[in-house]
């Protein structure tokens, strides 16, 4: 009881944080928030993605909704454990196939079972490179084939690699927006690669034409 | 009661009264021309009306709590426009740290030091000692990539969003013979003159504008606009000296150095959105801009007001 209210403050403490740091905006641009269960995908470059996203939804979305998160991170130190596990309530998987006891996807598939709706990063890390994506893994492949009645929207998360590049303790603020795009679904008979392209292509349609300012100028 | 707080009541009460009237209109305008919305002039007039909603309360609350109150207010503020500016300047990963410094060391230090009173420091905090800080922080960082730039662009942000905005606050600790405790409505003048005038510039021009002054940056500003803007504004600074240390004529003189420096605020900040690309410097309330597209007069017009006030008429 006392954990979960806890855990409650603890989550109004980090999103009043995200939104004073980043001002962050949400674009509903070919999906409404409408409280359907859905797959959230989005693109991954720093380890405040899915705050920035979990700050944007609605309350009565945002519930509902949980990231899939490595383990290997989340379960780290108490204090971690505590904001992963009571906070975000995130599905905890294991990323490293040699040693891991349980299978991500089934763990995946569980919690969609359960009726929640979650966040992922097809990418698999942390993108620390110039490309926009970087290919996805095949798992958004494997729940949409196992689950092809849940909508997946695509969700651009603008900005915040400068607000908190990697190593950088002292966050800088700068305005942020996170896009959410139409869904998609694996179409009957589509096949792994065709789906992967097409949903990599519905993300990264989302990213703004001028995406970094620092670039442009640069030219 | 206090005379200040009567007058200032007086005043919030004359601001609420033209706000209702203001609000009422806009409602009519929608309801009758574009009852879905689709009227950009209306939705824009009613987002600043808003917008002024906004800045009335919080200014009226800030004024209430005194002080501190106030500095904490301009502090945000800044810290919003801050936000704003550097998500349009040039910055390389390198620039971390003097962002950092420059939001979280300078800018508090800023306002700290108005509250304390420090003038010779507060004045020369950011056009010295940031000026010469800052490019250090960057330049040991090893990346020479664009650093002019970079670090005129992060000066520039700071001058505007820090340093100018503080001189609003800053008007708290002048001490004028005669009008002591009364501050607080120096800052009420400033504002209310400056965003009158740019409601007014925007309504003369929407009514009669034909002659843009300057097609190439803003084709919304008008030379109708401009004059009729100005001056209308101007007369209603001149029938708010009771509020000021000001006679009639000073009034007046006042009123119309505030609204041209903002009117030439608005210009040079349609110029920098331009030169990036942007419509509006941020996303305060979805679509509506940002903290600097509503306070961009304010910042230019402040230290002119400040220094021309604390020369003629401050003992310090």
């Amino acid at each position: 009881m006392t954990r979960d209210i806890l855990a409650r403050l603890t989550g109004s403490a980090i999103t009043t944080f995200a939104r004073l740091i980043t001002a962050v905006r949400a674009i509903w641009d070919g999906s409404d928030p409408e409280p359907v269960q859905r797959v959230y995908f989005a693109n991954h470059t720093s380890n405040g993605d899915f705050i920035l996203i979990w700050t944007v939804l609605p309350p009565n979305l945002r519930r509902r909704t949980r990231p899939v998160a490595g383990a290997d991170y989340w379960l780290k130190s108490p204090l971690k454990t505590f904001i992963g596990r009571d906070v975000f309530n995130a599905v905890l998987i294991d990323r490293d196939t040699e040693t891991r006891t349980q299978d991500p996807i089934k763990l995946i598939l569980d919690g969609l079972d359960a009726g929640a709706s979650l966040i992922l990063f097809p990418e698999g890390t942390r993108n620390t490179t110039d490309k926009p994506l970087l290919p996805f893994k095949s798992g958004l492949y494997n729940i949409s084939d196992a689950r092809p009645e849940v909508d997946l929207v695509p969700v651009w998360i603008d900005n915040l690699n400068d607000v908190m590049p990697k190593g950088k303790l002292v966050p800088i603020p700068l305005l942020c927006t996170v896009t959410f795009g139409a869904p998609i679904r694996v179409e009957p008979g589509e096949d792994r690669k065709d789906f992967l392209n097409r949903a990599e292509t519905a993300l990264q349609a989302l990213a703004p034409a001028d995406d970094s300012p620092a670039e442009k100028a640069t030219a | 009661m206090t005379d200040t707080h009567a007058d200032f009541l007086t005043l919030l009460a004359g601001i609420i009264g033209v706000l209702i009237v203001a609000s009422g209109i806009g409602y009519v305008l929608k309801q009758r021309v574009a009852p879905d919305g689709s009227n950009a002039t209306i939705e824009n007039l009613n987002a600043r009306i808003i917008a002024w909603w906004g800045m009335t309360a919080f200014l009226a609350v800030a004024f209430l709590a005194g002080r501190g109150g106030v500095i904490a207010l301009f502090a945000f503020t800044s810290f919003a426009a801050l936000r704003e500016f550097v998500t349009l300047t040039t910055r390389r990963a390198s620039d971390h740290w003097a962002i950092a410094c420059a939001f979280f060391v300078i800018l508090p230090l800023q306002y700290w030091l108005i509250w304390y009173e420090w003038y010779g420091m507060w004045s020369l905090l950011i056009p010295v000692y940031a000026f010469l800080i800052l490019p250090i922080i960057a330049v040991l960082q090893g990346d020479s990539r664009n650093f002019l730039v970079r670090i005129s662009q992060m000066q520039w942000a700071l001058m505007i969003c820090v340093f100018c905005a503080s001189h609003v606050p800053a008007l708290l600790f002048l001490e004028i013979p005669g009008f002591e405790a009364r501050n607080v409505l120096l800052i009420a003048f400033l504002i209310v003159v400056v965003q009158l005038s740019d409601v007014l510039q925007y309504t003369w021009g929407k009514l009669f504008g034909r002659h843009p002054v300057a097609p190439s940056l803003s084709p919304s500003k008008t030379w109708e606009g401009l004059i009729g803007g100005v001056a209308s504004a101007t007369l209603i600074g001149t029938a708010l000296f009771w509020i000021t240390p000001f006679t009639p004529l000073q009034a007046a003189g006042m009123s119309l150095v505030i609204t041209l420096a903002g009117f030439f605020g608005g210009l040079v900040m349609s110029a920098i959105k331009r030169d990036r690309g942007v419509k509006d410097w941020g996303h305060m309330i979805a679509g509506h801009g940002g903290f600097i597209d509503r306070l961009d007069s304010v910042v230019f017009s402040a230290p002119l007001f400040f220094h021309l006030t604390r020369y003629y008429w401050s003992l310090t």
